[in-house]
């Protein structure tokens, strides 16, 4: 790597954004995040963390303020992002195997690495029975691993994950995170990762950064100092009690204006 | 014989059932009004002149035929072109959609003779006055297939540094089929409508020979009312081959990923 240790993976610098003339989404954010971590951005509706992925992808502009990834412009760097969207956005008339090749095959990869590597992502994510099988012949979880799986093919060095786990049910969602934990441990890749559970935050994260709404900025952040590798049991630690009191205080926090929490 | 195949034969002898009491009714309004054949042919009438006259028959329903699959193929190009270009601009979307409305609420009748008058009369301005009735559903339901794709699917590929013709050829497009097969199913029927129409004002180079229009009028002006109903009867079983064919093609290309095709296997099966 020539971008060495010291390059933040990503780098946002006093960013805010509004769309056309209406009320700023976010007022002004600053936060780095460095290789190999797991950010996850949490906070009430209307606190623009899904702006926050979109700026990080390139897919908007910032209004003002600047936004590195590994050391680039967003939309350079989107050879080494993977975006993972709350729903699966499978084609419907593709098959398994041809939605997760669709990465590899719009970049233009060569027809033998494509099918190898898509075989690799498919036994990644234990989906490999179903390649050939359409998108609405799975269940909701299995959908959202082929989701999982196309955004791995590409290799990618940063994960943008926009709530990817809220529509399903709470087993498929706790089997899914933990599978989660798995694969950035084998790939090492960083990751941001916008949720609204605060158990999932403290589950899957280094690092939780809670937004505050109107306009969006940043509240107030927590380190997650739970040992790696994470199990199921972690969820009965009282360490991770602790801090989902906590979490979720400061999130209840952000849920009242700043001006209306001064007492009189 | 599977839980399916007994619905569907179910389905078949309800069909039949309604159908043979019109027969009946029709046959017992006659007996009791005592209605003249050149008002109201008997059934037994009508297929008698089916049978007999079947050669003519089977020569209007070609003629018509192929003035319609004529136009409804043009309108299909045509359409997904003219779709593709309103799906690209915005711009020009605004611009032209209110005409392409216009296509579909001027009455026929009224521009059928100046097709023939321009184009001249016979088969080639019939199949015009068919493509022209079948081009809004195509434009239509095509344009609303390639503009409703989900944002983030455009987003997704955007992250693949996707260029604008994979985004159509390899998003826009597959999305759109569906709405397509709507419209084509829509502008099946009506091209048969369209063709007839059309008929009723080229009029024919031989006398009592043309398509099922011409015949129909020709039937008509020589009070045989029994041949009329059974041109009437060829028409419809043309248009019900059009759209059969339509939804047949339908079902091939979609069973496989798409809920409409779905629903229908559902249906059977239940």
């Amino acid at each position: 790597m020539t971008t060495g240790h010291s390059v933040p993976m990503v780098e946002i610098e006093g960013v805010a954004k509004r769309y056309g003339n209406g009320q700023p989404v976010l007022g002004g954010i600053s936060l780095s995040v460095a290789k190999g971590e797991f950010v996850s951005l949490i906070g009430p509706s209307g606190c623009g963390k899904s702006t926050v992925l979109k700026l990080i992808s390139g897919l908007t502009q910032p209004t003002s303020g600047s936004i590195r990834v590994d050391g680039m412009a967003p939309r350079d760097a989107r050879e080494i992002v993977s975006y993972i969207f709350q729903d699966a956005t499978l084609l419907p008339w593709r098959t398994v195997e041809q939605n997760v090749a669709l990465g590899l095959e719009l970049e233009s990869v060569a027809k033998p690495t494509r099918a190898e590597k898509t075989a690799a992502a498919l036994d990644l994510v234990g989906l490999a029975h179903v390649a050939k099988s359409y998108p609405r012949q799975l269940s909701g979880g299995m959908k959202m691993r082929v989701s999982i799986a196309r955004a791995l093919t590409t290799s990618p060095r940063l994960l943008l994950m926009d709530e990817p786990f809220a529509a399903l049910d709470e087993m498929s969602r706790d089997r899914l995170n933990e599978e989660i934990l798995r694969l950035q441990a084998e790939q090492k890749w960083t990751a941001v990762f916008v949720t609204h559970s605060v158990a999932e935050a403290i589950f899957l994260s280094t690092r939780i950064v809670v937004l505050a709404p109107n306009p969006g900025r940043i509240r107030a952040e927590f380190a997650v100092d739970l040992p790696r590798p994470r199990t199921a049991a972690l969820r009965d630690r009282a360490e991770f009690d602790a801090l989902e009191v906590k979490v979720s205080h400061a999130l209840r926090a952000a849920l009242v204006p700043e001006s209306a929490a001064v007492p009189p | 014989m599977t839980p399916g195949a007994k619905q569907r034969l179910v389905y078949v002898a309800n069909a039949a059932a309604v159908f043979a009491a019109l027969l009946i009714l029709w046959q017992v309004v006659i007996w009791i009004f005592r209605v003249q054949p050149f008002m109201l042919p008997s059934p037994w009438a009508v297929a008698k002149a089916f049978v007999d006259r079947f050669a003519a028959i089977l020569t209007a329903v070609e003629i018509t035929g192929e003035e319609s699959a004529a136009g409804l193929v043009a309108s299909i190009a045509a359409g997904v072109l003219v779709s593709l270009v309103f799906a690209k601009s915005r711009w020009v979307r605004r611009m032209l959609y209110p005409y392409t409305l216009l296509l579909q609420t001027v009455p026929i009748i009224a521009i059928a003779p100046l097709i023939l008058m321009w184009v001249g009369a016979g088969t080639a301005s019939v199949a015009v006055i068919a493509f022209i009735i079948s081009l809004a559903p195509v434009i239509f339901n095509t344009t609303q297939g390639l503009i409703s794709v989900d944002e983030n699917l455009v987003n997704l590929f955007l992250m693949h540094n996707a260029s604008p013709s994979q985004i159509l050829f390899k998003l826009r497009l597959p999305h759109a089929v569906p709405s397509l097969f709507t419209g084509m199913r829509i502008a099946s029927g009506i091209s048969v409508i369209g063709a007839f129409t059309g008929e009723l004002y080229a009029g024919s180079s031989r006398v009592g020979e043309g398509g099922l229009g011409y015949s129909i009028l020709y039937a008509s002006t020589q009070l045989q009312t029994d041949y009329l109903f059974a041109l009437v009867l060829a028409t419809a079983i043309l248009g019900f081959a059009f759209f059969f064919l339509v939804v047949f093609l339908e079902w091939y290309f979609l069973h496989n990923w798409h809920e409409s095709a779905r629903v229908a296997e559902a249906e059977s099966d239940s």
